[in-house]
């Protein structure tokens, strides 16, 4: 068997195995996602207020567009959520790491086949929650063809980047356990840079040139703006070619940290 | 009260022998209230007033918000969680065979004594909101706030002592503690921003509206008698609920020990 057929192999055999887990854990999953719509609605609200106020528009989007942007957020929110860097001080302490050693294929896999098929769920549950947001606010939207292609894509981009970025800054637990106050400060610069908060257009100038060097924006404000536009075909593509710079730079990067972390690593559980 | 005073004293025993997470959980406060300015002051670059609130009064809000997190985080959400967990385990039983109140004994067990610091925090905040602002607080405004702030308090522990108490009929509880967490966030904002549908839930189903906004409004000279005198009357019905909810619920209670 080829490799790539049986890397296909594995990846379709582990998301079928997150699809049927997750599924049971319906109740559950939309709690989850139900309590995450909160903080969308606050900024959209708080957004579309500000508009309101300034005669109808902000950094040239409407209430309506505001609405558009938050809703698609919630949906490229959850494609962004994947094993947190909290986890690895429990896998490495409760020994789970040293079977994973062993299995032939790098551990990473296991992880983004998982996650990949989790996200099939998530995405099915969505829809309604997506369909009672936007009963609600109203939103705005229009796409061009090429910008719901390019979406479809990115999303899964998106997915892709933060799930190697997490787990870089997770496996700094290898070498200190006081790593809370270093996630903090990730998360904080992610949440400001990403387009999370604010849509980044509405940043100011300085703010989106850094973001510019910065993964962050490439995991959650282009694949929103790819959507919602207002883009350019030149700009759709602009975006994929950072999402692909990005994930070839994460892939080297966990490459590169995941070697020296199994030479520091002593096993806890034989 | 005795009991409650002895459960605190071994709450803050046992934390003090955690002196390290005061730091960390310092560095989170001031991290959670960095991100909050910087988002507010993004927000006034745009504009000079949202809805009527200028930005040294959403300071305030701010400052009521990060309060309220703390009074939370230190009694209300461990006991609440300890509690869940008693229900789930089956070591719920031995606490009803005490001889004390069982609905006194299960809210004052527990205290996540760091969590002050966002009490420190969010009122630093709010006296620097306070201080920025052009009207003095009148005594009368203080004596608001704190009413209100003690009463907020109060609607939240009952909401949340009626959703835990669901654990006796429905097992899976946790993520109604994240459902809450994340609507709580609606908070950093005074309600009357939001749509009525919304600004309605956040008042009388899960009261941030009351807990966050109302002394919020005190100290800004926004209260009325009327809607004070309205959360008042509310607090008594939801509690005397409550205690029925409770009372009904342990005697329907039929252990998961044996």
């Amino acid at each position: 068997m080829s490799t790539l057929r049986w890397y296909g192999d594995l990846y379709l055999t582990m998301a079928r195995l997150a699809i049927i887990e997750q599924f049971q854990y319906r109740a559950a999953n939309y709690m989850y996602m139900i309590g995450m719509v909160a903080e969308p609605v606050v900024y959209l609200v708080v957004w579309s207020v500000v508009a309101t106020q300034q005669g109808g528009e902000v950094g040239g989007m409407t209430p309506r567009t505001i609405a558009a942007y938050y809703i698609v957020w919630t949906l490229v929110r959850n494609m962004n959520i994947v094993f947190t860097p909290f986890g690895w001080e429990q896998r490495i302490r409760e020994g789970q790491l040293s079977g994973q050693l062993l299995r032939p294929l790098h551990p990473i896999h296991y992880d983004l086949a998982f996650f990949a098929g989790w996200k099939v769920v998530v995405i099915v549950m969505w829809l309604p929650i997506a369909a009672v947001l936007a009963w609600l606010f109203r939103p705005e939207i229009d796409p061009r063809l090429s910008q719901v292609a390019v979406f479809a894509v990115a999303i899964w981009g998106a997915y892709l980047i933060r799930s190697m970025l997490l787990w870089m800054l997770g496996m700094v637990t290898f070498w200190t356990t006081r790593v809370g106050a270093a996630f903090d400060f990730f998360f904080t610069a992610e949440l400001l840079l990403s387009g999370r908060v604010v849509p980044m257009r509405l940043m100011p100038d300085w703010a989106q040139t850094l973001a510019r060097y910065l993964p962050f924006e490439s995991t959650f404000g282009f694949p929103i703006t790819a959507l919602v536009g207002p883009i350019s075909d030149a700009e759709l593509i602009e975006g994929l070619v950072r999402q692909a710079f990005w994930i070839v730079a994460g892939a080297v990067g966990v490459a590169l940290m995941w070697r020296r972390a199994t030479k520091v690593f002593t096993s806890v559980a034989g | 009260m005795r009991l409650f005073l002895i459960f605190l004293r071994i709450g803050v025993m046992n934390e003090f022998q955690y002196r390290i997470n005061l730091a960390i959980q310092l560095l989170q406060s001031l991290i959670a209230v960095g991100t909050g300015l910087v988002v507010l002051a993004l927000i006034f670059r745009q504009t000079t007033t949202l809805s009527g609130w200028t930005q040294p009064e959403l300071l305030v809000v701010m400052g009521v918000y990060t309060i309220v997190g703390g009074i939370v985080g230190f009694i209300i959400e461990p006991n609440m969680g300890q509690l869940m967990q008693d229900i789930r385990m089956g070591t719920f039983d031995y606490l009803l065979t005490k001889p004390a109140d069982s609905q006194l004994l299960v809210s004052v067990r527990q205290f996540r004594l760091w969590s002050l610091t966002d009490v420190v925090v969010g009122a630093i905040v709010g006296a620097w909101g306070l201080a920025s602002m052009s009207a003095t607080v009148r005594p009368i405004d203080a004596a608001g706030f704190v009413v209100f702030l003690a009463a907020g308090a109060v609607l939240i522990y009952c909401v949340w002592l009626l959703i835990t108490t669901g654990a006796f009929w429905f097992i899976r509880m946790e993520m109604v503690q994240e459902l809450f967490q994340g609507i709580y966030r609606a908070g950093q904002y005074p309600v009357s921003i939001y749509p009525t549908w919304l600004r309605t839930i956040l008042t009388f189903v899960l009261p941030i509206g009351f807990a966050v906004t109302f002394p919020s409004e005190a100290l800004t000279r926004r209260a009325t008698v009327t809607w004070g005198l309205i959360m008042i009357g509310f607090t008594v019905v939801l509690f005397a609920a409550t205690r029925m909810v409770w009372k009904f619920g342990t005697r329907r209670y039929s252990g998961a020990s044996a």
